[in-house]
Protein backbone atom coordinates (compact mmCIF):
# COMPACT_ATOMS: atom_id res chain seq x y z
CA UNK A 1 0.00 0.00 0.00
CA UNK A 2 3.02 2.16 0.73
CA UNK A 3 3.68 5.19 -2.47
CA UNK A 4 -0.41 4.45 -3.18
CA UNK A 5 -2.90 7.14 -2.07
CA UNK A 6 -4.82 5.32 0.43
CA UNK A 7 -7.99 7.22 -0.85
CA UNK A 8 -7.97 5.21 -4.14
CA UNK A 9 -7.67 1.48 -3.66
CA UNK A 10 -7.11 -0.87 -6.27
CA UNK A 11 -9.58 -2.73 -7.61
CA UNK A 12 -10.83 -6.18 -6.13
CA UNK A 13 -12.38 -8.73 -7.22
CA UNK A 14 -15.45 -9.21 -5.71
CA UNK A 15 -16.19 -12.51 -3.68
CA UNK A 16 -18.61 -15.04 -4.07
CA UNK A 17 -19.73 -17.37 -0.97
CA UNK A 18 -21.57 -20.36 -1.14
CA UNK A 19 -23.66 -21.15 1.30
CA UNK A 20 -25.13 -24.60 0.68
CA UNK A 21 -27.08 -24.09 -2.06
CA UNK A 22 -27.16 -20.37 -2.51
CA UNK A 23 -24.46 -18.09 -4.36
CA UNK A 24 -24.17 -14.73 -2.13
CA UNK A 25 -22.44 -11.65 -3.47
CA UNK A 26 -21.74 -8.65 -1.22
CA UNK A 27 -20.50 -5.32 -3.04
CA UNK A 28 -19.89 -2.65 -1.02
CA UNK A 29 -18.47 0.83 -1.61
CA UNK A 30 -16.84 2.16 -4.67
CA UNK A 31 -17.07 -0.52 -7.40
CA UNK A 32 -14.91 -0.61 -10.51
CA UNK A 33 -16.14 -0.81 -13.46
CA UNK A 34 -13.76 -3.75 -14.52
CA UNK A 35 -14.19 -5.41 -10.75
CA UNK A 36 -18.17 -5.45 -11.95
CA UNK A 37 -17.92 -7.00 -15.60
CA UNK A 38 -15.49 -9.73 -14.00
CA UNK A 39 -18.21 -10.51 -11.30
CA UNK A 40 -21.13 -10.80 -14.18
CA UNK A 41 -18.28 -13.55 -15.78
CA UNK A 42 -17.23 -15.55 -12.55
CA UNK A 43 -21.36 -15.34 -11.36
CA UNK A 44 -22.07 -17.22 -14.80
CA UNK A 45 -19.67 -19.68 -14.27
CA UNK A 46 -20.19 -20.30 -10.87
CA UNK A 47 -23.76 -20.94 -11.83
CA UNK A 48 -22.94 -23.28 -14.45
CA UNK A 49 -20.42 -25.19 -13.50
CA UNK A 50 -21.42 -25.73 -9.49
CA UNK A 51 -21.55 -29.61 -8.09
CA UNK A 52 -25.06 -28.74 -7.25
CA UNK A 53 -28.08 -27.37 -9.05
CA UNK A 54 -27.77 -23.84 -7.30
CA UNK A 55 -31.08 -22.63 -5.32
CA UNK A 56 -30.63 -19.20 -5.92
CA UNK A 57 -27.88 -15.94 -6.22
CA UNK A 58 -28.28 -13.39 -3.47
CA UNK A 59 -26.76 -9.87 -4.28
CA UNK A 60 -26.45 -7.70 -1.47
CA UNK A 61 -26.21 -4.36 -2.60
CA UNK A 62 -27.13 -2.57 1.07
CA UNK A 63 -23.71 -0.97 1.24
CA UNK A 64 -23.72 0.03 -2.59
CA UNK A 65 -24.13 3.93 -2.60
CA UNK A 66 -24.75 4.57 -5.59
CA UNK A 67 -26.16 2.40 -9.16
CA UNK A 68 -25.75 4.39 -12.25
CA UNK A 69 -26.73 3.14 -15.67
CA UNK A 70 -23.53 0.72 -16.07
CA UNK A 71 -23.89 -0.73 -12.63
CA UNK A 72 -27.66 -1.54 -13.03
CA UNK A 73 -26.94 -2.83 -16.76
CA UNK A 74 -24.75 -5.54 -15.25
CA UNK A 75 -27.12 -6.80 -12.23
CA UNK A 76 -29.99 -7.08 -14.94
CA UNK A 77 -27.67 -8.74 -16.75
CA UNK A 78 -26.83 -10.89 -14.22
CA UNK A 79 -29.89 -11.78 -13.38
CA UNK A 80 -30.89 -12.42 -17.24
CA UNK A 81 -27.85 -14.71 -17.76
CA UNK A 82 -28.80 -16.91 -14.18
CA UNK A 83 -32.25 -17.18 -15.24
CA UNK A 84 -31.00 -18.81 -18.75
CA UNK A 85 -29.20 -21.09 -16.53
CA UNK A 86 -32.54 -22.12 -14.63
CA UNK A 87 -31.08 -19.94 -11.41
CA UNK A 88 -33.10 -16.67 -9.79
CA UNK A 89 -31.33 -13.63 -8.31
CA UNK A 90 -32.68 -11.73 -5.61
CA UNK A 91 -31.15 -8.02 -5.60
CA UNK A 92 -30.95 -7.55 -1.56
CA UNK A 93 -30.69 -4.55 0.32
CA UNK A 94 -31.10 -1.55 -1.96
CA UNK A 95 -31.01 1.75 -0.30
CA UNK A 96 -34.10 3.85 -0.32
CA UNK A 97 -31.73 7.08 -2.14
CA UNK A 98 -30.57 4.53 -4.44
CA UNK A 99 -34.35 3.36 -5.25
CA UNK A 100 -35.25 7.04 -5.93
CA UNK A 101 -32.23 8.13 -7.76
CA UNK A 102 -32.32 4.79 -10.40
CA UNK A 103 -35.98 5.44 -10.84
CA UNK A 104 -35.38 9.03 -12.03
CA UNK A 105 -32.67 7.74 -14.06
CA UNK A 106 -35.59 6.25 -15.66
CA UNK A 107 -33.90 2.15 -15.07
CA UNK A 108 -36.28 0.63 -13.07
CA UNK A 109 -34.50 -3.08 -13.17
CA UNK A 110 -37.81 -5.71 -13.93
CA UNK A 111 -35.23 -8.56 -14.25
CA UNK A 112 -33.96 -9.15 -10.49
CA UNK A 113 -36.44 -9.92 -7.95
CA UNK A 114 -35.20 -7.84 -4.70
CA UNK A 115 -35.82 -8.55 -0.81
CA UNK A 116 -35.07 -5.73 1.50
CA UNK A 117 -32.61 -7.30 2.99
CA UNK A 118 -30.03 -11.17 2.99
CA UNK A 119 -32.52 -12.57 4.98
CA UNK A 120 -35.01 -11.80 3.43
CA UNK A 121 -33.69 -12.66 0.49
CA UNK A 122 -32.66 -16.67 1.60
CA UNK A 123 -36.20 -17.32 2.78
CA UNK A 124 -37.50 -16.11 -0.66
CA UNK A 125 -35.47 -18.75 -2.01
CA UNK A 126 -36.92 -21.23 0.01
CA UNK A 127 -34.18 -21.06 2.52
CA UNK A 128 -34.27 -21.34 6.03
CA UNK A 129 -32.77 -18.27 7.38
CA UNK A 130 -29.19 -18.50 8.41
CA UNK A 131 -28.53 -17.08 12.19
CA UNK A 132 -24.62 -16.37 11.99
CA UNK A 133 -23.93 -14.25 8.94
CA UNK A 134 -21.61 -13.81 7.93
CA UNK A 135 -20.47 -18.09 7.58
CA UNK A 136 -16.77 -18.58 6.87
CA UNK A 137 -16.35 -18.56 2.66
CA UNK A 138 -16.24 -21.73 1.02
CA UNK A 139 -13.80 -21.59 -1.53
CA UNK A 140 -13.75 -18.39 -3.30
CA UNK A 141 -12.29 -19.43 -6.05
CA UNK B 1 -26.91 29.75 -17.98
CA UNK B 2 -26.45 30.38 -14.49
CA UNK B 3 -27.82 33.58 -12.37
CA UNK B 4 -25.94 36.58 -12.37
CA UNK B 5 -25.57 36.66 -9.14
CA UNK B 6 -23.89 33.42 -8.39
CA UNK B 7 -20.77 33.76 -8.06
CA UNK B 8 -17.52 30.97 -8.12
CA UNK B 9 -15.32 31.20 -5.26
CA UNK B 10 -12.00 30.28 -5.51
CA UNK B 11 -12.16 26.63 -4.78
CA UNK B 12 -12.47 25.38 -8.01
CA UNK B 13 -10.57 21.96 -8.34
CA UNK B 14 -9.95 19.52 -11.71
CA UNK B 15 -9.51 15.77 -11.97
CA UNK B 16 -8.90 13.95 -14.67
CA UNK B 17 -11.01 11.59 -16.50
CA UNK B 18 -8.83 8.92 -17.94
CA UNK B 19 -9.70 5.59 -16.58
CA UNK B 20 -12.31 3.36 -14.43
CA UNK B 21 -10.58 3.78 -11.91
CA UNK B 22 -10.93 7.93 -12.17
CA UNK B 23 -14.55 7.38 -11.98
CA UNK B 24 -14.61 5.95 -9.04
CA UNK B 25 -12.66 8.98 -8.11
CA UNK B 26 -14.52 10.97 -9.08
CA UNK B 27 -17.82 10.01 -7.74
CA UNK B 28 -15.90 9.95 -4.67
CA UNK B 29 -14.82 13.60 -4.61
CA UNK B 30 -18.16 14.72 -5.70
CA UNK B 31 -19.73 12.98 -2.77
CA UNK B 32 -17.39 14.49 -0.24
CA UNK B 33 -17.77 18.08 -1.83
CA UNK B 34 -21.76 17.51 -2.13
CA UNK B 35 -21.38 16.54 1.80
CA UNK B 36 -19.80 18.98 2.57
CA UNK B 37 -21.82 21.77 1.24
CA UNK B 38 -24.76 20.12 3.49
CA UNK B 39 -26.85 18.31 0.64
CA UNK B 40 -29.57 15.86 1.43
CA UNK B 41 -28.88 12.21 1.07
CA UNK B 42 -31.12 11.88 -1.39
CA UNK B 43 -29.82 15.13 -3.12
CA UNK B 44 -25.59 13.48 -3.14
CA UNK B 45 -27.13 10.33 -4.50
CA UNK B 46 -28.43 11.49 -7.54
CA UNK B 47 -25.74 14.29 -7.80
CA UNK B 48 -23.24 11.53 -7.76
CA UNK B 49 -25.33 9.33 -9.51
CA UNK B 50 -25.36 11.93 -12.89
CA UNK B 51 -21.52 12.98 -12.07
CA UNK B 52 -20.98 8.92 -13.04
CA UNK B 53 -22.96 8.67 -16.23
CA UNK B 54 -21.32 12.26 -17.37
CA UNK B 55 -17.98 11.33 -15.92
CA UNK B 56 -18.23 7.65 -18.11
CA UNK B 57 -19.21 9.40 -21.09
CA UNK B 58 -15.74 12.00 -21.38
CA UNK B 59 -14.05 8.56 -21.08
CA UNK B 60 -16.28 6.14 -23.59
CA UNK B 61 -17.20 8.68 -25.99
CA UNK B 62 -14.69 11.44 -25.76
CA UNK B 63 -12.23 9.28 -25.45
CA UNK B 64 -11.24 11.04 -21.76
CA UNK B 65 -10.99 14.87 -20.43
CA UNK B 66 -11.52 16.39 -17.02
CA UNK B 67 -14.00 17.51 -15.20
CA UNK B 68 -14.17 20.85 -12.96
CA UNK B 69 -15.46 20.73 -9.28
CA UNK B 70 -16.83 24.31 -8.18
CA UNK B 71 -18.02 25.81 -5.32
CA UNK B 72 -20.84 28.71 -5.46
CA UNK B 73 -22.23 30.77 -3.52
CA UNK B 74 -25.50 33.05 -3.88
CA UNK B 75 -27.61 34.87 -1.60
CA UNK B 76 -29.91 32.39 -1.44
CA UNK B 77 -27.65 29.15 -0.92
CA UNK B 78 -24.75 27.22 -2.09
CA UNK B 79 -24.45 24.88 -5.20
CA UNK B 80 -21.86 22.51 -6.53
CA UNK B 81 -21.45 23.09 -10.03
CA UNK B 82 -19.67 20.26 -12.45
CA UNK B 83 -18.02 20.60 -15.99
CA UNK B 84 -17.06 17.78 -17.80
CA UNK B 85 -14.97 18.70 -20.40
CA UNK B 86 -13.23 15.82 -23.75
CA UNK B 87 -11.81 16.55 -26.68
CA UNK B 88 -13.47 14.03 -28.52
CA UNK B 89 -15.52 13.61 -32.14
CA UNK B 90 -18.58 16.04 -30.41
CA UNK B 91 -22.09 14.89 -30.94
CA UNK B 92 -23.56 15.43 -34.24
CA UNK B 93 -27.29 15.73 -32.84
CA UNK B 94 -27.41 16.72 -29.26
CA UNK B 95 -31.20 16.74 -29.53
CA UNK B 96 -31.04 13.10 -30.69
CA UNK B 97 -28.65 12.28 -27.81
CA UNK B 98 -30.56 13.67 -25.21
CA UNK B 99 -33.08 11.24 -26.04
CA UNK B 100 -34.40 8.71 -23.72
CA UNK B 101 -32.67 5.15 -24.99
CA UNK B 102 -30.62 6.29 -27.74
CA UNK B 103 -27.43 5.08 -27.51
CA UNK B 104 -23.90 5.78 -29.89
CA UNK B 105 -22.39 2.78 -27.79
CA UNK B 106 -23.64 -0.28 -25.67
CA UNK B 107 -25.09 1.20 -23.25
CA UNK B 108 -28.73 1.80 -21.97
CA UNK B 109 -28.59 4.88 -23.66
CA UNK B 110 -29.72 6.61 -20.13
CA UNK B 111 -26.95 8.42 -20.01
CA UNK B 112 -27.35 12.24 -21.27
CA UNK B 113 -31.07 11.96 -20.52
CA UNK B 114 -31.03 10.55 -17.49
CA UNK B 115 -28.29 12.74 -15.80
CA UNK B 116 -30.13 15.61 -16.62
CA UNK B 117 -33.24 14.57 -14.79
CA UNK B 118 -31.23 13.88 -11.96
CA UNK B 119 -29.83 17.48 -11.23
CA UNK B 120 -31.28 21.11 -11.31
CA UNK B 121 -29.29 22.64 -13.97
CA UNK B 122 -28.26 20.97 -17.28
CA UNK B 123 -26.50 22.58 -19.98
CA UNK B 124 -25.23 20.73 -22.98
CA UNK B 125 -22.16 22.28 -25.08
CA UNK B 126 -20.64 20.44 -28.20
CA UNK B 127 -19.10 20.93 -31.36
CA UNK B 128 -18.82 18.30 -34.02
CA UNK B 129 -14.81 17.53 -34.29
CA UNK B 130 -13.83 20.04 -31.05
CA UNK B 131 -15.42 17.98 -28.05
CA UNK B 132 -17.98 18.58 -25.67
CA UNK B 133 -18.90 20.18 -22.38
CA UNK B 134 -21.73 19.12 -20.28
CA UNK B 135 -22.48 21.24 -17.32
CA UNK B 136 -24.09 20.51 -14.47
CA UNK B 137 -25.13 22.52 -11.26
CA UNK B 138 -27.11 21.46 -7.81
CA UNK B 139 -27.98 23.95 -5.26
CA UNK B 140 -28.72 23.11 -1.39
CA UNK B 141 -32.22 22.50 -1.19
CA UNK B 142 -33.40 26.36 0.45
CA UNK B 143 -36.52 25.75 2.63
CA UNK B 144 -39.15 28.43 3.31
CA UNK B 145 -38.61 30.44 6.11
CA UNK B 146 -39.85 28.83 9.60
CA UNK B 147 -42.94 30.70 10.23
CA UNK B 148 -43.11 32.54 13.30
CA UNK B 149 -45.54 33.85 15.38
CA UNK B 150 -45.31 37.25 14.16
CA UNK B 151 -45.90 36.87 10.67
Amino acid sequence: MTGLPTSRPAPAPVPVLALGDVLLVTLRGELHDGAAEQLQDDLAHRIASGPAPLQGVVIDISGVEIVDSFLGRVLAEIAAAASLLATRTVLAGMRPAVAITLVELGLTLPGPVTALDVEAALSLLGRAPVSALPVPPEGGV
Amino acid sequence: MHAPSASASAATTRLHIGSDADLAWVRHEVRQAAAGLGFSLVQQTKLVTAASELARNTLVHGGGGHVEMTHLEDGAGRGLRLAFTDEGPGIPDPELAMTDGYTSGGGLGLGLSGAKRLVQEFTLDSRPGRGTTVTITDWTTVLPAARTGGS
